[in-house]
């Protein structure tokens, strides 16, 4: 096959596979997941806040 | 440390590259600082080899992208994987050896590079010994990032941490690929490339190095502190996965825009144009997806500074992802090509962008990480904002100015064929320019010093649950 081809080709493929990545990710099937997904950092178990600082500091404290 | 956390995560090392971005960003914005006054009063370099302005440049350059931004995207990361993945860091020694590693390779540059030893790359100037180190501090970071994903509670891979694992995975091909020398001596060596296909590999490098480095890397920080702070998830999720392939699949061809009219063949220049310019669809799809999630609470702009900086960083990253495509077009880029119209560009995304970005994130992670809910003054962190953001609008226009105006002169020909400028009356011109300029700089830096009090009083701050309330503060 003439390499221009190929690369003509080569694009097609790619310009097909970025379709298909757009279909599959607004496909409604997938909305539930996805949305799911997106509330993961607000659905985190904890506040985030290092309380075990607090521990240290109140241990150093009480031992002086 | 005692660890009383339940699910023991790794805080140490978040919380030593949290501290160390700030000291980190004052060290390299300093360096800017000078560098940018030499060029005002070249004086200032003493007639000491090692304060000249050719050594402090890749001084000040790796010092902002690589401790500042290194350490900031460092920080972010490996909380944010733990804590999306709610897995602790798959290795606590590893994650140790990453930070004193790292750090070590910052002294080293700023140790190396002002007695002069450099490989001549930009942004790559890091002789091999130090790029050995680089490789194997990248690898234990791989390591522990990716090794925590693999022990994730919940089966998806929240879009931050590809975003964070596609700037791991990119760089470390970027630096092996770009480093490879042959060593001289211990201190010198030659690349292993030749000539255009050299500058090239440079380039590739050196705009993958901005894609990843400086993009990649802090999207993920978008994706998930913009949406913490927001008290929002993102805007659209689905947005975000498009997002994700076109940035990384784009990026990676865009680096022959920095060699344009040069010995690089014509069609691969033209190549790097036409891909900066689709490189725009991307870069502007994920900064609409990072601002439209304050969509409905758009008033939490006006109350809460942290959440100005992630914005407006976003606002910047719009801008500058903007301009980049524009100044790859050939015929623009024969006018802002080797002006301060570059320069100007790279710190609207390097001040604007990534500071302003890393800037927010940090004020959220520093309260966090020393047991804190919130900073010690978040009076200060407005002042911070407004100090910085007139800071950046003052470079940038300054330099923008300069650019233009120099590049108008470069080109300007007589009737007779000959330049109707010298070389010295441009850089007379910009003089103006040059100390508008240096108060821009200035005023960031000034910026990052109101930081860097700030944490220290929080840091030092009575902690509120705790029974110490009556005992005087460390400080």
């Amino acid at each position: 096959m003439d390499m221009n081809t190929f690369r003509g080709l080569e694009t097609v493929a790619l310009l097909v596979l970025f379709i298909g990545l757009v279909i599959w990710a607004y496909s409604s099937k997938r909305k539930k997941d996805f949305d799911e997904a997106a509330n993961m950092p607000l659905n985190e178990d904890d506040d985030g806040i290092d309380h075990s600082m607090n521990a240290a500091k109140k241990q150093k404290n009480q031992g002086e | 440390m005692t660890e009383t956390h339940a699910p023991s995560y790794n805080y140490t090392v978040v919380r030593r590259f949290a501290v160390m971005t700030v000291i980190w960003g004052i060290v390299g914005m300093a360096v800017g600082v000078l560098i940018a006054a030499q060029l005002l009063w070249p004086e200032l370099n003493f007639d000491i080899p090692w304060l000249t302005y050719s050594r402090l440049r890749p001084l000040h350059t790796n010092a902002v992208i690589f401790a500042f931004g290194g350490c900031a995207l460092m920080c972010t990361s490996l909380y944010v994987v733990q804590r999306t993945c709610q897995a602790p860091l798959f290795s606590n020694f590893l994650a140790g050896f990453v930070f004193w590693g790292w750090q070590l390779v910052i002294v080293l540059a700023a140790i190396s590079l002002p007695l002069g030893f450099t490989s001549g790359k930009e942004y790559a100037e890091l002789e091999w010994p130090i790029d050995i180190l680089i490789t194997l501090v990248w690898v234990a970071y791989a390591i522990v990032f990716f090794g925590t994903i693999m022990k994730r509670k919940s089966p998806h891979i929240y879009v931050a941490n590809w975003f964070y694992g596609a700037f791991i995975l990119t760089v470390a091909i970027l630096h092996l690929v770009n480093s490879a020398a042959i060593p001289l001596s211990f201190t010198k060596s030659y690349s292993m490339y030749a000539g255009a296909v050299d500058a090239m590999i440079q380039w590739w490098y050196g705009h993958n190095a901005v894609g990843f480095f400086l993009t990649a890397g802090f999207l993920g920080m978008m994706y998930y502190y913009v949406p913490k702070q927001a008290g929002r998830p993102v805007y659209s999720y689905r947005l975000s996965i498009v997002h994700f392939w076109a940035l990384v699949s784009i990026y990676m061809w865009a680096g022959p825009h920095h060699l344009h009219f040069t010995a690089l063949p014509d069609w691969a220049q033209s190549l790097g144009m036409i891909m900066s310019i689709i490189l725009l669809a991307p870069s502007w799809g994920g900064m609409i997806n990072g601002i439209m999630t304050l969509s409905g609470a758009w008033h939490k702009l006006r109350t809460d500074p942290i959440l100005k900086f992630l914005i407006v960083s976003l606002s910047f990253y719009g801008m500058s992802t903007f301009e980049g495509p524009m100044m790859s077009i050939k015929t623009v880029n024969a006018l802002s090509h080797y002006t301060e119209w570059t320069i100007g560009h790279v710190h609207s995304g390097a001040l604007g962008w990534v500071a302003f970005i890393s800037i927010g994130a940090m004020y959220y992670m520093l309260p966090r990480m020393f047991g804190q809910k919130e900073m010690y003054s978040v009076k200060l962190i407005n002042w911070h904002f407004w100090v910085a953001t007139v800071g950046v609008v003052l470079y940038i226009a300054a330099m923008w100015i300069a650019g233009v105006m120099e590049g108008l002169m470069w080109r300007a020909f007589n009737d007779d064929g000959t330049l109707t400028y010298s070389f010295v009356q441009s850089l007379e011109a910009k003089y103006p320019y040059y100390a508008i300029r240096l108060v821009g700089g200035a005023l960031f830096l000034s910026g990052m010093f109101i930081m860097a009090y700030n944490m220290l009083k929080t840091i030092y701050a009575p902690k509120p649950s705790s029974a110490d309330q009556t005992q005087p503060a460390v400080a």
